[in-house]
């Protein structure tokens, strides 16, 4: 409540309870990296720098940061962070701000806890931090691609959290509604979600998260550069390897996955892939003999990409491919183990926040 | 009750944007000090109402944080109407008792939703395919199961913000994080919230302070690029401000013998009586029966 930016704190009520718990699952594995990465250099020293760093977080969300034509807004600060800190200590930091404003301030739900940290402590942070590196990567710190690095990354970071947000609120009436088919929750499906979630986000609160962050580095050029570089190695040029191209795959997959929902919306098939009985649907009079021969060679193991035993198509079709990722990102990495021997593992890539 | 609310300044609802005269003064600074006393006022406030006596005041704090996330859970499952009315009721009867003052409570929860979640509900009376309710001029119509799912968001956004409110309201802070330690948080994580809420007021004051001493050098309007730069510099200070406070705190700790151990708060202050038994029982027997009944 501390007009914060529209729609990003998700109240409770607006996913089920289902979802939030899905949400909140998966934000453990980021708060276990954030603190293991914390931990390992600093042990005893964290404990006042992440709660200052979660102070400070919750403090510059209250700054109003103007626009060009006038308008003024809040940014949520999660690139600001990362940027500077590296995401690991950005995810942890925001999530103690985003928990304190959810049990104190009822800004955000306290069930949505999970989601909110999801969106605006992890995807937010790890999104505009990968995106500010691949701009600024080998440059000085008192390079300009530092702070356009920093812009587009703050307003990617925050675009694709918004969209994070609206598959969340977009999924809702799919899965759940009363029997009269009255949606539960955010009642609004992914068609009408994604646009009047992304774009709004895309036109103002992102551009003031990217402005907020490109603001902090310019000054901080000036003023004080050391703060720019906390998040390098201290040894060694920073990834002068393989990881540095091997980043774009990850980035692509990632954002592949967070679009998969979009599937939901395209009607039809996908082109080439019909089955026979799609096949006569589309006005062919005969199968080609060939491929009613191969018809029933092969049952998928998710036909469909549909999982009966969930009784539901939507989040049977999402499950279905997360779970092909999965299996893909196993057996690639189990052949490149097999080829490249034991090592080739990527280089840390975020380093935490190097004190002093 | 009603003695606070004539006693101070009339509470101020925590939803309100800035006050429209920072608004019109039309400048980031004096916006950003608008939102900063803003958030020291709502706290003062709650802390406020937190040491009355009242019903809930004088329960447990574990049996409160606990009953707030089984009663919030039971709101998020129903899927019936009366059943989160009803649970909407128990909110406002638990802060009549609690010292409270129910209007400003009921003010605080609908103020706050007509921004958010109003624009959101309203929509979906049209959009949502179903049996007409109501026919309404220039061709609208309201369908049935718009209106439904209209109800639902509302009631149950109103009720979970009423339910959160109660529990910050009814306890200090340094007691809802004393509580947090029955969720089996880790002692370390319940310490660095415990820092990180005393900082955040630090915090505050400084860059207040830095605010007021912007303002009182600024004579006339700046240019958005101007504004832009100040706030920039003023968040780049800040940040460099806390990194060194939070080694000067460590140092300060080290100094006092800490040496990464974390130990949070005790709880022993906290002991059950048998009121917080009761307390407990009866939510427990209300959350189920919400779930049972709102199936």
């Amino acid at each position: 409540m501390l007009n914060s930016p529209a729609h990003m704190h998700i109240p409770d009520g607006y996913l089920s309870p289902v979802t939030s718990l899905i949400l909140f699952l998966l934000v453990l594995p980021f708060w276990y990296l954030g603190a293991r990465r914390l931990s390992k250099r600093m042990n005893a020293r964290n404990v006042p720098l992440i709660a200052l760093m979660a102070a400070f977080s919750f403090i510059v969300m209250m700054f109003n940061v103007p626009l060009p034509g006038g308008t003024t807004g809040h940014a949520v600060a999660g690139a600001l962070v990362a940027i500077i800190l590296g995401p690991g200590v950005a995810t942890i930091a925001i999530s103690i701000a985003l928990v304190i404003q959810a049990i104190f301030f009822g800004d955000g739900g306290i069930l949505q806890i999970g989601a909110n940290c999801f969106n605006m402590a992890v995807v937010l942070p790890y999104v505009a931090y990968g995106i500010y590196r691949l701009i600024s990567i080998n440059t000085p710190a008192t390079s300009v691609r530092r702070v356009i690095g920093a812009a587009v990354g703050g307003w990617a970071g925050l675009s694709v959290a918004a969209l994070a947000a609206a598959v969340e609120f977009g999924i809702q009436p799919l899965l759940w509604h009363t029997a009269d088919g009255a949606p539960l929750y955010a009642p609004y499906p992914l068609s009408v979600a994604i646009p009047a979630m992304v774009i709004p986000h895309m036109l103002i609160a992102s551009v003031i998260e990217g402005v907020i962050a490109a603001a902090v580095v310019l000054y901080l050029q000036r003023a004080n550069v050391p703060m720019l570089e906390l998040t390098q190695k201290p040894t060694a040029a920073v990834s002068a390897t393989a990881p540095g191209r091997l980043r774009w795959l990850w980035i692509g997959l990632i954002a592949l996955i967070i679009a998969t929902p979009l599937g939901l919306l395209a009607p039809g098939t996908a082109w080439g892939e019909w089955g026979a009985g799609e096949l006569a649907n589309m006005g062919l009079g005969a199968v080609p003999q060939g491929m009613a021969a191969l018809q029933g060679l092969w049952g998928a193991p998710l036909a469909d990409y549909d999982i009966p035993a969930l009784g539901n198509a939507s989040l049977g079709y999402a499950l279905s491919a997360v779970a092909g990722v999965a299996l893909i990102v196993v057996l690639a990495f189990l052949f490149s183990r097999l080829l490249t021997g034991k090592r080739a593992q990527p280089a840390q890539r975020a380093q935490p926040a190097d004190q002093e | 009750m009603s003695e606070i609310a004539a006693a101070d300044q009339p509470p101020v609802p925590a939803s309100m944007p800035a006050p429209a005269q920072a608004k019109r003064r039309n400048g980031v600074i004096e916006r950003t000090l608008a939102d900063i006393s803003h958030t020291m006022g709502h706290t003062l406030f709650s802390e406020d109402i937190a040491r009355q006596p009242g019903l809930l005041q004088s329960l447990d704090p574990r049996v409160k944080v606990i009953s707030m996330l089984a009663l919030l859970i039971a709101v998020g499952l129903s899927r019936n109407l009366a059943v989160i009315a009803g649970l909407y009721g128990v909110t406002l009867a638990l802060a009549w008792r609690s010292a409270i003052p129910v209007g400003f409570f009921i003010k605080r929860v609908w103020l706050f939703l007509p921004f958010f979640t109003g624009v959101i509900a309203l929509p979906a009376l049209f959009i949502t395919p179903g049996p007409t309710l109501l026919l309404l001029p220039f061709g609208l119509v309201i369908t049935r199961t718009g209106a439904m799912s209209a109800l639902f968001l509302l009631l149950r956004v109103s009720t979970s913000v009423s339910m959160a409110a109660l529990l910050t309201f009814s306890t200090p802070w340094n007691d809802v994080l004393k509580a947090l330690g029955v969720l089996r948080m880790p002692e370390a994580v319940i310490l660095i919230f415990g820092m990180t809420y005393r900082y955040i007021y630090l915090l505050l004051n400084t860059a207040n302070d830095m605010f007021l001493s912007r303002k009182s050098r600024v004579v006339g309007r700046l240019t958005g690029a101007d504004q832009r730069r100040m706030i920039g510099a003023t968040a780049g200070v800040l940040l460099g401000k806390s990194l060194h406070l939070s080694s000067e705190v460590y140092l300060a700790m080290q100094s006092r013998g800490f040496r990464g151990h974390a130990r949070a708060p005790s709880v022993a202050s906290f002991n059950m009586r048998r009121r917080d038994w009761g307390a407990f029982v009866v939510v427990a027997i209300v959350t189920v029966s919400a779930i049972w009944l709102g199936q």
